[in-house]
């Protein structure tokens, strides 16, 4: 879930610095008793939400684990999006806060290696009884327990725009074939059928994973993940193949090639869902919604809807659903943290915030009734009823090759899509930038 | 000042020491005191960061310091490919800009000496000084856009190409059997012959529900007329898609459509407007084959704007906005120099019989040059530097084709898994491009006073 990433260097070092300072505080006098007033302490809180995307809804879990442990003090700080880059300045100055949450498992593992977090195996039972095993091995990095991954966005997912749709008189299609031919349908009622937003790296990356997923299933999707399959295996390329059907129509993409290289993830959802729509569909997560609802006029089942990533290869993992998500992870290690953390794993600290929309969790305690409306339902109850659920790919690689603007797999994907013909090309690229990222982790 | 330069301050008498002064220990006391301030802060975000990075870049990637790597980081940085583009582009940037702003900042100066509403007119070059480069950098961006209809300058191009060939009715259309053939000049024609007494059937698609003129009614297919050649032009579209080259219920004619009937040798013998039906008639046709065709002006594409933000305008697109942020700044520091021109010179020159270009350029000029390299050196630093109009401007898309050595840096060091070790190292690099251009400057300042 990266986006734009707008901050000046010397700002975020700064302000690195300023909240290292103040981070000094730990917890003070820890009386063993179960009486949870008794349970003291401060807690620095580093996270990607401002006050315009989420910050409010996460006090409310902070406001709700207080009504417990009313003498605990969750600091939470706004940093937003570079994160990453704050939290690295201020490990390496060696005041990172409390707690914080990542969204690429990738940093989680260069952080882990580095010895800079704290195992949360206190928290194995609690979130055990709450999440399918699946996700206690997302948290996993060298057989200790890191992350809990609180929140969760279900990347499986097409939006498309209803009238669009109705004007070429097609339906949610269910599979990838059904696709292909609605999209040509949906040209010839004239309307370009796909919208993508060519300048995030990202979004590629997100379209290959799906359609990499629907063609081989979860295990494969991991071995590659993990670069244990080669980017340059048979497999990679019938994927990249099956995505040149897309990105080598190029007619039938909102401003042609080179119109959706300049299109960021934003213009890509403002383009399919403008009026008079600039193109029928996005391939892109649930939160989408939020770009829809708060930068365009269309209204929900009449203007937007979305459907299930089609199936490509039937079999088992037909359903499979990829995820990206915020790992919570912690740099400290107090009874505080640990009280903190165990209340974040159940389901009445996720209902807080789920109520609210916005907000997709793995905890299979959850009811799906607790989701605000059907499309936010429809899109979040199979994070934790899918069987098989795989992270977000580029974001498990080490970050220089799956999470850099212009490097690595954005950059590539983005050549790729310049010239969808060069497959052979863009695997040997890949193939070489990945064994570079991974040879420089060791 | 001298010679019309802009030079520092002399240097003010030093405050004889008080008569009874605590002696050598106290005059260094106070000294220490009033220097105090000033070296700490220049210890701490000056020499201590500089030496700090310079150590740094000779050490692994990771942590505070890292592991000792010698000199590996300035070999990467010679053998990347992203990052010698920066320098090739830094090396670009260099050779144009200074001297663009230079030269533009004179033009105005000289000018605006001579026009009224100067103040108005050096206000308005001035301005984008006043903004800051990120902020001017997304403005751009916005201005840049392919799409006329986003972008201001594409808009403008699309105003002008407007007038000169405008776009047709159907320009999104295509033909929805390849019995219809695009021509090279753009037209569409129907590749089975037809005779008198024959129908032609020309179906379009890729048209918008929207695009449909509004008097459009259900398309029919004429009956055939002995001695005529009849047909339809209609959207041959139902919602589902429907047969293709079959006129079928819930399809519209569309109205307005120039039709031509060509001869055998491909000559225009007759050309007619299609009714709200579709339907069209060339009535008394002389026995013959025949073609019917669409003609190229229908189909003309609209203007589609220029991709000013792709890989090959993208470094062009960042100097001119860099250049109208900066223009203002040298034409207020060469009017300044202007203005403070003995005038006793310029009117000798002219008394003795100098034309105004041979004054400009034989007197203005030469009397200019302190001025002029105090421009040109500070834009060559300004210009080594630059990173935030790029990181703005340029779509991540572009960044490899845009890159320059600080966003180079930015990205080596900060994102990507924090390469600490080889954003030192360019740093460096960056840091020992600029001193020579420094001490340049430095030298003159000195030479000034």
């Amino acid at each position: 879930m990266n986006r734009t990433r707008i901050a000046v260097v010397g700002i975020a070092a700064a302000f690195a610095l300023l909240a290292a300072g103040l981070a000094g505080a730990t917890t003070s006098s820890h009386a063993k008793g179960s009486h949870v007033s008794a349970l003291k302490g401060t807690i620095t809180f580093d996270g990607i939400w401002t006050s315009t995307s989420g910050q409010k809804q996460f006090q409310d879990v902070i406001n709700l684990f207080n009504k417990t442990y009313p003498n605990v003090q969750v600091k939470y700080k706004p940093v937003g999006d570079n994160l990453p880059t704050v939290l690295a300045t201020a490990i390496a100055g060696g005041k990172p806060p409390d707690m914080a949450d990542i969204a690429q498992p990738g940093t989680v593992a260069q952080f882990a290696k580095q010895g800079k977090l704290k195992s949360i195996a206190y928290a194995r039972s609690t979130i055990a009884a709450n999440f399918a095993p699946a996700w206690l091995s997302l948290g996993t990095y060298s057989g200790k327990l890191y992350a809990l991954p609180f929140k969760a966005a279900n990347k499986s997912i097409v939006w498309y725009n209803v009238p669009a749709f109705k004007n070429a008189g097609v339906q949610a299609p269910k599979t990838f074939a059904q696709l292909l031919a609605d999209a040509k349908t949906i040209k010839s009622s004239g309307t370009p059928a796909y919208s993508i937003g060519g300048a995030d790296g990202w979004t590629l990356t997100d379209m290959f994973e799906n359609i990499y997923l629907r063609t081989f299933g979860a295990a494969k999707y991991n071995l590659l993940g993990a670069h244990k399959i080669k980017w340059t295996d048979p497999s990679v390329k019938t994927a990249l193949t099956t995505m040149g059907k897309i990105l080598g129509d190029t007619s039938n993409i909102a401003g042609g090639t080179s119109g959706a290289l300049q299109y960021g993830f934003n213009d890509s959802v403002t383009n399919a869902f403008a009026s008079p729509a600039k193109a029928a569909m996005v391939f892109e997560a649930d939160f989408v919604g939020g770009v829809i609802t708060s930068s365009t006029k269309a209204k929900a089942n009449t203007g937007f809807n979305t459907f299930t990533w089609p199936s490509i290869t039937p079999g088992p993992d037909a359903g499979a659903v990829e995820i990206a998500g915020d790992l919570f992870v912690a740099f400290n290690d107090t009874p505080a943290i640990e009280a903190f953390v165990k209340f974040l794993a159940t389901a009445p600290a996720a209902e807080a915030w789920a109520k609210q929309g916005g907000f997709g969790t793995g905890n299979k305690n959850v009811p799906a009734s607790i989701y605000p409306d059907a499309i936010t339902r429809t899109n979040e109850a199979p994070i934790s009823t899918a069987k098989s659920v795989v992270f977000d790919m580029s974001d498990q690689q080490p970050p220089s090759f799956g999470a850099t603007a212009s490097q690595g797999e954005w950059g590539l994907f983005q050549d790729f899509l310049k010239t969808p013909s060069d497959v052979a090309g863009i695997q040997k690229k890949l193939e070489a930038a990945a064994a570079a990222a991974y040879k420089k982790g060791k | 000042m001298t010679a019309g330069g802009i030079t520092a301050e002399p240097p003010v008498a030093a405050a004889p020491p008080p008569a009874a002064g605590p002696g050598r220990l106290g005059k260094y006391g106070t000294g220490a005191i009033f220097l105090g301030p000033a070296l700490f802060l220049l210890g701490v975000w000056m020499v201590y960061p500089a030496v700090y990075t310079i150590v740094r870049s000779f050490f692994g990637e990771h942590g505070f310091i890292g592991t000792w790597v010698g000199i590996d980081n300035y070999k990467t940085l010679f053998t990347t490919s992203t990052l010698l583009t920066a320098i090739k582009n830094n090396a670009i940037w260099v050779a144009v800009v200074p001297a663009l702003v230079t030269a533009i900042g004179l033009i105005f100066a000289v000018l605006t000496e001579r026009v009224r509403w100067a103040v108005a007119f050096k206000t308005v070059v001035f301005l984008p000084m006043a903004i800051s480069a990120f902020a001017t950098g997304v403005t751009w961006r916005i201005m840049y856009q392919q799409d006329p209809g986003l972008g201001a300058v594409n808009a403008l191009g699309k105003t002008i190409s407007g007038v000169f060939s405008p776009a047709g009715v159907l320009s999104q259309a295509s033909p929805s059997t390849p019995g219809l053939q695009t021509t090279s000049s753009g037209a569409l024609v129907l590749k089975t012959a037809t005779h008198p007494g024959g129908i032609v059937l020309l179906g379009l698609t890729g048209i918008a529900p929207d695009q449909v003129p509004k008097s459009a009614v259900q398309a029919v297919t004429p009956p055939p007329k002995p001695g005529d050649v009849v047909g339809t032009v209609w959207r041959d579209f139902k919602p589902g898609g429907g047969k293709v080259g079959v006129v079928e219920k819930q399809e519209l004619g569309l109205p307005g459509v120039t039709v031509e009937l060509r001869d055998a040798a491909g000559k225009t013998v007759q050309s007619t407007t299609s009714k709200p039906d579709g339907s069209f008639d060339f009535s008394k046709v002389s026995q013959g084959t025949y073609h019917a065709a669409i003609g190229a002006q229908t189909f003309a594409k609209p203007f589609g704007g220029y991709a000013w933000l792709g890989p090959n305008l993208i470094v062009p697109s960042l100097l001119i906005a860099y250049i109208w942020i900066w223009a203002g700044f040298a034409m207020v520091v060469i009017g300044a120099g202007l203005a403070a021109m003995p005038r006793d010179v310029l009117e000798a020159a002219r008394t003795d019989g100098a034309t105004e270009w041979q004054t400009f350029r034989r007197v203005t000029i030469p009397l200019l040059m302190p001025v002029l390299s105090v421009v040109f050196v500070t834009m060559i630093i300004n210009v080594l530097k630059v990173f935030d109009i790029v990181y703005a401007l340029a779509p991540q898309s572009e960044y490899a084709k845009a890159n320059v050595i600080a966003l180079a840096m930015y990205f080596t060091a900060f994102q990507g898994g924090g390469n600490f070790g080889v954003g030192s190292a360019i740093a460096v690099f960056l840091f020992i491009l600029v001193v020579p251009v420094l001490a340049l400057n430095i030298r003159r300042f000195r030479r000034d006073m």
